[in-house]
């Protein structure tokens, strides 16, 4: 650095003049809109009249949801045994959809709660969308343990509640953690959501105020609190807010653990790897976003969002996809690693069973969807076609369930004794009550996207530049401060 | 009763509302500002005026702002902290007494109670009870719910949720003066500043 010390002697060996580089930063809100359109964009979803796709989607949903209703409904009246289980799978299609939805939602508390201690802004104008999806995710998920139970009117039982009968839960049971962990997570998001939603609530009660529409102003109202956007109620709210995301991620990640552990803890060959947890959280991040993308881009063509999901935030969502589907590759590779390297014979063949046995299809697919569908992701061309990233992420939805699937399923149709092998099938009662899940999924989310504000406003509004107080302090424009001269 | 009326004599005396003549009692004053920055540069200028109760009126949490208006570090995380505990030893009491007090069934041989096994319970449940107390302490800390509110009903206010800003000053702060306070916001940048009725 000899050529920046000041030459005359005695001089001290300082810099003439400090130029910090001018680094480029992602324009969040591009064409540089102002505070009034955000809040005329989104609130303009609401307010506007019912269109008719939503009238259409919304009735192609509710028949749709009338298949798990359905398949339900005939369980409840029949019995357990109308699904596809008997030895030796006596786990199959309910708890392969149960993680496979619980998975789904974990990438809403990513965005919403990771992303935000990270100070990823990108991630305010998905949050909203993403934490409804997981809030909705966890319903369907709930669905299938609740009705596996088989007497659902004694699903209470799951829950430390006195009962006649003075016995208490078995704690020991991964499953009764699971319990804990899932209506956590389900009560918890909730929380979280209503929370980001207060501030906007406010803005919709004033609006239809405005309007004249009193019934409206006094729903969103009575949940706004009477929000009156006070800066020490911002002050409080917003430590709040830290602190729920703080929590929510330890939250996230113990909840599909715990949900691993349904099986790590067991003994099964196939089961029982120590791999399952981070193995799993990957997963489920990987096909979290793998969601998001399904039905955010739609959204986004829809109501013409593009000012607000840039092409940047497709970019950051892509990545995170190859990122964890990547992992996800990597751990399907270390399984059979340690398979072969354990030395355990049934550990062995509960891996090349997988791979080249009755379920050799299912693998398959699994390993084309989850591990080669992601690698696309690396080319900047790939990204910016929203139809074929559109079309990618429903492999990647398609290829997690084929994990789980093939998780549970391969592992329990060969298990120790050829004995009491079999194969598993399920049932039509399973696939329709599976199938009308994506109707019930569907139905709370056109209710949402109708009735509540998709994105955060107050959120968006703080990542634009007019937000920042100090952005005028000098001519010079962002990271280029004028540093006075060193003397 | 004496405490009673000793308080009930340092109340200022309110109008009979039935008086047609008497104005509803002074809240304070409001003033608006069009930007973020207007608005943070004079919650500086009222901040070091000396005012106490106060407020700005933001349709975002603008960065700095708690600064700018003086603003101590917000008691919600102590709150979070007092129900992380509350739920940590909720479910560790709970595992113990159902397991090994209340009806003691040994399970695969292994002890009644260990802190190992209820881990994962108290874990969720420590979760569970602090975003509770958050989201109860929020609320509590910030008087919500509280559906009327004199600053609500201004009528420029529903711009507020949207894209202007405010500084209310309320009539009880000891430095409110009609004049010097209406002066001050004005000199800060504050456009229209106006009346709020209590």
């Amino acid at each position: 650095m000899a050529h920046t010390v000041e030459s005359a002697a005695g001089a001290p060996a300082i810099l003439r003049e400090v130029k910090p580089a001018v680094l480029p930063r992602a324009v969040l809100v591009e064409n540089n809109r102002s505070f009034s359109w955000i809040t005329n964009k989104i609130c303009g979803i609401i307010e506007d009249k019912t269109p008719t796709w939503w009238w259409v989607c919304f009735v192609v949903a509710l028949f749709i949801a009338s298949f798990t209703v359905g398949g339900i409904t005939y369980l409840i009246f029949t019995g357990v045994g109308v699904w596809g289980h008997a030895n030796p799978v006596n786990w199959a299609w309910d708890i392969v959809n149960f993680v496979f939805w619980i998975g789904i939602g974990h990438a809403g508390t990513l965005i919403s709660a990771i992303l935000c201690l990270l100070r990823q802004k990108w991630r305010t104008s998905i949050n909203r969308a993403a934490e409804a999806m997981t809030i909705f995710a966890v319903v369907c998920a709930a669905i299938f343990p609740v009705f596996h139970v088989g007497r659902v009117w004694y699903a209470w039982y799951l829950f430390p509640i006195p009962n006649s009968n003075i016995i208490w839960q078995n704690f020991r049971s991964p499953l009764e953690w699971d319990v804990f962990a899932v209506s956590t997570y389900g009560t918890v998001s909730v929380l979280f959501w209503y929370i980001g939603l207060l501030p906007d609530l406010a803005v919709l009660r004033d609006r239809f105020y405005n309007a004249g529409n009193k019934f409206r102003s006094f729903l969103y109202g009575f949940f706004a609190m009477g929000w009156r956007g006070s800066n020490r109620h911002w002050s409080n709210y917003e430590m709040a807010y830290l602190i729920l995301a703080g929590i929510s991620t330890p939250l996230v990640l113990s909840v599909h653990t715990i949900v691993s552990f349904d099986f790590a803890v067991s003994l099964l060959p196939g089961w029982h790897t120590t791999i399952f947890p981070p193995y799993f959280v990957a997963g489920a991040i990987f096909s979290g976003f793998g969601m998001v993308l399904t039905l955010m881009l739609p959204l986004r063509a829809i109501y013409g969002l593009q000012d607000l999901i840039t092409q940047y935030h497709i970019d950051c969502m892509c990545k995170i996809t190859l990122a964890t589907g990547t992992i996800v590759g990597y751990a399907y590779g270390m399984e059979f690693f340690i398979a072969w390297y354990s030395a355990n014979p049934y550990e062995g063949f509960a891996f090349i069973n997988r791979a080249f046995g009755h379920y050799a299809w299912a693998y398959w697919i699994m390993i084309s969807c989850n591990v080669i569908t992601p690698q696309f992701f690396w080319f900047k061309k790939v990204r910016e076609n929203t139809t074929f990233v559109w079309v990618l992420s429903i492999f990647v939805n398609v290829g997690m369930w084929f994990e789980r699937f093939v998780i549970i399923v391969t592992s329990l149709a060969r298990d120790f004794l050829p004995s009491s092998w079999g194969y598993y099938s399920p049932s039509i009662v399973e696939i329709f009550t599976f199938f009308g899940t994506f109707g019930v999924f569907s139905v709370l989310f056109l209710l949402f996207i109708r009735f509540l504000p998709v994105m955060p406003m107050a959120e968006l509004k703080a990542v634009t530049p007019q937000a920042d107080v100090h952005a005028h302090d000098d001519s010079a424009g962002h990271g280029a401060a004028k540093v006075p001269q060193a003397h | 009763m004496p405490t009673t009326t000793a308080r009930a004599t340092e109340l200022p005396k309110c109008p009979k509302p039935t008086d047609p003549n008497m104005a509803a009692p002074l809240y304070g004053l409001i003033a608006t500002f069009e930007t973020a920055r207007e608005v943070y540069l004079a919650a500086e200028k009222v901040r070091d005026a000396g005012y106490r109760h106060w407020d700005c009126i933001t349709p975002l949490p603008v960065h700095g702002l708690d600064k700018a208006m003086g603003l101590k570090r917000s008691i919600v995380p102590r709150i979070s902290l007092v129900g992380g505990i509350t739920g940590f030893f909720t479910g560790m009491t709970m595992i113990w007494w159902t397991g090994a007090v209340d009806y003691q069934l040994i399970v695969g041989g292994k002890p009644l109670f260990s802190p190992m096994f209820a881990f994962p319970v108290a874990y969720e449940l420590t979760i569970l009870f602090t975003a509770f107390a958050t989201i109860i302490g929020m609320f509590v800390v910030n008087g919500l719910p509280m559906h009327y509110h004199p600053v609500l009903k201004y009528d420029q206010i529903r711009r507020g949720m949207d894209d202007t800003f405010f500084i209310v000053i309320e009539a009880r702060d000891p430095r409110f003066n009609l004049a010097n306070t209406k002066a001050l916001l004005e000199q800060a940048g504050g456009r229209a500043v106006a009346e709020l009725e209590a």
